[in-house]
């Protein structure tokens, strides 16, 4: 008896050691876009810094990442120690305590130095639960040639009428110019996140006060119309399958006019490496129609520790590391001013070689500044959140809704059979998730 | 006089095979039963109820479900028309005699061996998309307009993907079965001066029923439950065009999170594939018993 | 003359074959041309065929961004590791449906082949709750044993229409002569059933290596095969293809060339008891 509890102590004390001596391993699960790629590749600054620490990296593409990460947590998978997730889920997530708080970051983290409007995001009852890696809102990117040449002159806050005229008149099919390029692609972080946000502007809102869903309103009506028409006019030809990833493609490669989409891609479109049209690029707030709300969104991809973790002591650290002041410098210093994940501190927006250097940060921190998730619409409704709806339920409706607008732009079905459609489908989930009594 | 001996060794050995796949069958399928007779989401843990057979009244009332219903079946019977016809076709000129046999015999089988993700991501991006695709370009050549097939021919386009992958499989399968043919029946035939459509219909299409019913069985198998290939290309839409059930019920359960749902909808999947699987018995018990 | 006649339509055939081979293998060789272009060469309109300037750099660069070696090494666990067990436990049993049939035999085969009908979303959540519990997740036994699952129907049928074709009477006179039943399969039945052990063996590989959905939804950094690999190259932001094509090349190379090499192997045993 005395020997076995000899071995067991002995056993236990040998283990802990073995914890304190040997690396701790933590797995973090990211985006495949291009600054996550960017963090991968950097992060050996990091394991240099903490030896005790090394990296495991699973990069995978937006769906299949969100689909992995929420099964995992959802199920205490505890597959991973540090998750790339967006201001969505965080309020959530937290809320069912499936996140740690972030609340050892580092000495010099400075959190108050991160932009108000995001930071309000990640947190619940004033506790931070994800850090932001980089914020973005959405923003008019267009080509100052063929501006030019269609003789127009972009204002500093267009509003769509213009958007549309302009878009008709940089259309040039023979030479592959489209006007302008949107999202079309299926899915609620695809263009029902672009769609929700334009309808904001246009007056029209997923839900009353009542949960009542709002599909069956004239405002929707309109934001529909003028989106497949405009497209059909003026967009590439497969609009209803170009989600960001391709309508980057296309910007880059010289064939859109116009191209409404996230902040964060200023820096590609300017990239001389990738993009063909990088030195004739303008930027501009996105379009509103005068009633008092413009289509601009607000997201940050975040980096948040799962509570299954039983490495969450380690994985705040590398949080720590990848949102700090010092990274922004480390990218600055190894790839160049451009390509600083933006959009998630103030004093980066103070930095007179960040702003001389990329063209699109004064407007990507309007853009952010003037986005208003707790007040998103022109009526009242009951839900927080610009360009999504943030309640558990809104990813599963909205990618059904997705599908339907998706196929409206498509020409496969109407306008109005795609919106009678979305108001009984979403009607049906709501009732059945027990908003609607 | 088999001895209960051996009768008894025969069923020790089969009975891992069976407890196993008994085993995988209803652990899982149990689970399944169980969690769609709940309201089970799993974003909002800690909520679930039991609802009888609302689930099921959910996914079966879902307009979705018949378009998904349908599209499952143009799905498999579109890819196994093509496959066996031009598998047929093919098997028949690879019989012949030619130059450099073994070479295109690598070509035709090559297929197969490639993922299903690689192949749709191949299709998509490099061949079917509009802009910067292959097939646009050729359109283009000709004057024409370029055809955007994943959002005006999506199932079309699946089945194309998916028939390519298949193709090889029951080219190999038929081509074997061909050179099996007995040639003294050919020159008989021959002699009494048969055309040949005539020797096609009456000597080797029959002689091929064998193996075309066995490439019918293996492939429903695989083709029902495809999936990788439309979560890479369409993601089942434009609207519900592309959408089958096995994507029907990943979209319930790992888009929405509705395990409730999700689990309904497997259940009535299994349901259905065994339906397919009796008919499907029926057919291959007949041919293969000979 | 008719030795010309049929010379003249050798040619033909193989024009036509040629063309017909070349069209099915197209995407494949296009996917490993494009995998030498820079981005920008990859989607120049009119596309570049030998003309564009080849490099490695896309190679350099997934090889530098992913774990190429550790997911190829789980490919090859995971598919050879599934295969193996599977043909463990499928050998008695095929072995003893062929040779001692009883009524219900065709019946339990075609009940096996029905469990693999089974949608497998629709048992994910189930699984993943069960693997949790075990701590098979992210694991290498745990998709070891799901994909010997998966499979195990294909390969019991497969072995079965192969062993069928075995003539028992070599067998009645094995045992006339007085073989134990452990002599008659390792000298009668064995020699005789290699072909189609080998070739079951290469299409469960096959099958194991190209499964996409519970490699990826079981795994996440250590037990992850080449289905993942490639999930995180399918749509990142900006150009693309070149680097998919390179990802995709490096995922299906090696089971490519495998299959090249051992498709004689392959085709002998891939007839499911259809050729007579």
């Amino acid at each position: 008896m005395k020997f076995i509890s000899r071995v067991f102590v002995s056993a236990i004390t040998l283990s802990f050691l073995s914890l304190s001596v040997a690396a701790e391993t933590i797995t973090i699960a990211t985006v495949n876009n291009g600054d996550m790629i960017r963090m991968q590749k950097l992060s050996s600054e990091f394991t240099v810094a903490n030896p005790d620490i090394e990296l495991e990296w699973v990069t995978l593409e937006e769906n299949i990442l969100r689909q992995r990460v929420t099964t995992d947590i959802a199920t205490k998978g505890g597959q991973y120690d540090v998750m790339t997730i967006g201001t969505y889920e965080v309020p959530i997530w937290a809320n069912q305590g499936w996140l740690y708080e972030l609340d050892n970051l580092g000495e010099d983290y400075d959190i108050d130095d991160i932009l108000p409007a995001i930071r309000d995001g990640l947190s619940v009852d004033g506790k931070l639960f994800a850090a932001p890696f980089y914020g973005e809102s959405s923003m008019v990117m267009y080509r100052t040639d063929l501006i030019e040449k269609a003789g127009l002159e972009m204002p500093d806050a267009p509003t769509w009428e213009f958007i549309a005229e302009a878009a008709r008149a940089m259309t040039d099919k023979d030479n592959e110019v489209y006007g302008i390029c949107l999202r079309g692609k299926a899915g609620w972080g695809e263009n029902m996140a672009f769609l929700t946000a334009t309808a904001n502007s246009f007056g029209a809102r997923w839900f009353d006060e009542n949960w009542t869903p709002q599909f069956d309103q004239p405002a929707w009506k309109e934001t529909l119309d003028f989106y497949v028409d405009l497209l059909n006019d003026a967009g590439p030809p497969g609009a209803s399958s170009n989600g960001f990833n391709e309508n980057l493609a296309l910007f880059q490669t010289g064939k859109c006019g116009m191209w409404i989409d996230a902040t964060v891609a200023g820096s590609f479109v300017t990239n001389e490496t990738d993009s063909t049209v990088a030195d004739k690029v303008g930027f501009a707030l996105a379009p509103d129609t005068g009633l008092g709300k413009r289509g601009n969104w607000l997201w940050a991809w975040s980096l948040a520790v799962p509570a299954g973790s039983a490495k969450a002591v380690a994985a705040q650290k590398f949080v720590g590391w990848a949102t700090s002041k010092e990274y922004l410098d480390l990218v600055a210093d190894q790839e160049g001013w451009k390509n600083v994940p933006p959009g998630t501190r103030l004093s980066l927006y103070e930095n007179e070689t960040y702003l001389a250097e990329a063209s699109f940060a004064k407007m990507t921190l309007e853009s952010i500044q003037s986005a208003d998730p707790t007040n998103p619409t022109v009526d009242p409704v009951p839900y927080v959140g610009v360009q999504f709806v943030a309640i558990p339920e809104f990813q599963g409706i909205a990618t059904t809704v997705g599908q339907q607008f998706s196929a409206a732009l498509a020409g496969t079905t109407s306008v109005d059979d795609a919106l009678a459609n979305a108001q009984s489908t979403v009607t049906r989930e709501m009732t059945r998730a027990g908003y609607i009594k | 006089m088999a001895t209960t001996h051996t009768q008894r060794t025969a069923k020790l050995m089969v009975s891992p095979s069976i407890i196993l796949l008994l085993a995988w069958m209803i652990i899982p399928l149990g689970m399944t039963i169980y969690f769609s007779l709940l309201r089970y989401n799993l974003l909002s843990p800690g909520t679930e109820s039991f609802t009888g057979l609302d689930n099921y009244k959910y996914f079966l009332t879902d307009p979705a479900f018949f378009a998904a219903l349908s599209n499952t079946l143009v799905l498999v019977l579109g890819v196994l028309l093509i496959t066996v016809i031009g598998g047929i076709l093919l098997a028949l000129l690879l019989d012949q005699p030619m130059f450099g046999q073994g070479i295109v015999r690598i070509l035709v089988i090559a297929p197969f061996f490639v993922m299903p993700t690689v192949s749709a991501l191949v299709w998509k991006n490099m061949f079917m998309n509009p802009v910067n695709g292959l097939f646009a370009w050729l359109a283009k050549l000709f004057g024409a307009q370029p055809f955007d097939f994943l959002a005006h021919a999506p199932l079309f386009s699946i089945i194309l993907i998916v028939a390519w992958s298949w193709l090889p499989f029951a080219t190999l399968i038929l081509l074997t079965s061909l050179q099996s043919l007995d040639k003294d029946q050919m020159e008989a035939a021959d002699m009494d001066g048969a055309g040949m459509l005539a020797k096609f219909f009456y000597i080797t299409l029959p002689h091929m029923s064998r193996a075309i019913t066995v490439v019918i069985l293996i492939q429903t198998i695989f083709l029902l439950s495809i999936f990788a290939e439309i979560l890479v290309t369409t993601n089942g839409g434009p609207g519900t065009e592309s959408t089958n059930i096995a994507f029907l019920v990943y979209s319930l359960s790992l888009l929405q999170f509705d395990v409730g749902g999700g689990s309904a909808g497997g259940i009535v999947a299994v349901i259905l594939a065994n339906i397919v699987a009796i008919f499907l018995v029926r057919m291959v018990g007949k041919n293969l018993e000979a | 003359m008719q030795q010309a006649t049929l010379n003249q339509r050798k040619i033909l055939t193989s024009v036509l074959a040629w063309l017909i081979g070349l069209m099915i293998f197209f995407p494949i060789f296009w996917t490993i041309l494009t995998s030498f272009k820079t981005e920008a060469d990859a989607i120049a309109s009119p596309p570049m065929l030998f003309n564009f300037s080849w490099t490695t750099e896309n190679y350099t660069e997934v090889l530098s961004r992913s774990n190429y070696f550790l997911h190829f090494m789980n490919s090859v666990i995971i598919s050879v590791g599934s295969t193996i067990l599977a043909l463990i436990i499928a050998i008695p049993a095929a072995w003893s449906m062929a040779f001692s049939p009883t009524k219900r035999t065709k019946d339990v085969l075609l009940w096996m082949l029905s469990t693999k009908m089974l949608p497998p979303v629709g048992v994910l959540i189930p699984i993943y709750l069960l693997f949790r519990e075990w701590g098979l997740l992210d694991t290498r036994t745990g998709l070891v044993i799901v994909l010997t699952l998966m499979n195990l129907p294909i390969v019991i049928w497969m072995l079965y229409t192969y062993f069928k074709e075995i003539p028992v009477d070599i067998l009645e006179a094995a045992r006339m002569d007085g073989a134990s039943l452990k002599n008659e399969i390792i000298y009668v039945l064995t020699p005789m059933a290699v072909p189609g052990i080998a070739s079951t063996m290469l299409l469960n590989v096959i099958l194991a290596w190209n499964e996409a959905f519970w490699t990826l939804n079981l795994t996440a950094a250590k037990a992850a095969p080449l289905t993942a690999f490639i999930a995180s190259y399918s749509s990142p932001e900006g150009l693309f293809y070149a680097k998919l094509s390179a990802a995709s090349t490096m995922a299906i190379g090696p089971i490519l060339i495998m299959g090249w090499f051992s498709q004689k192997q392959l085709v002998r045993g891939l007839t499911f008891g259809a050729v007579k």
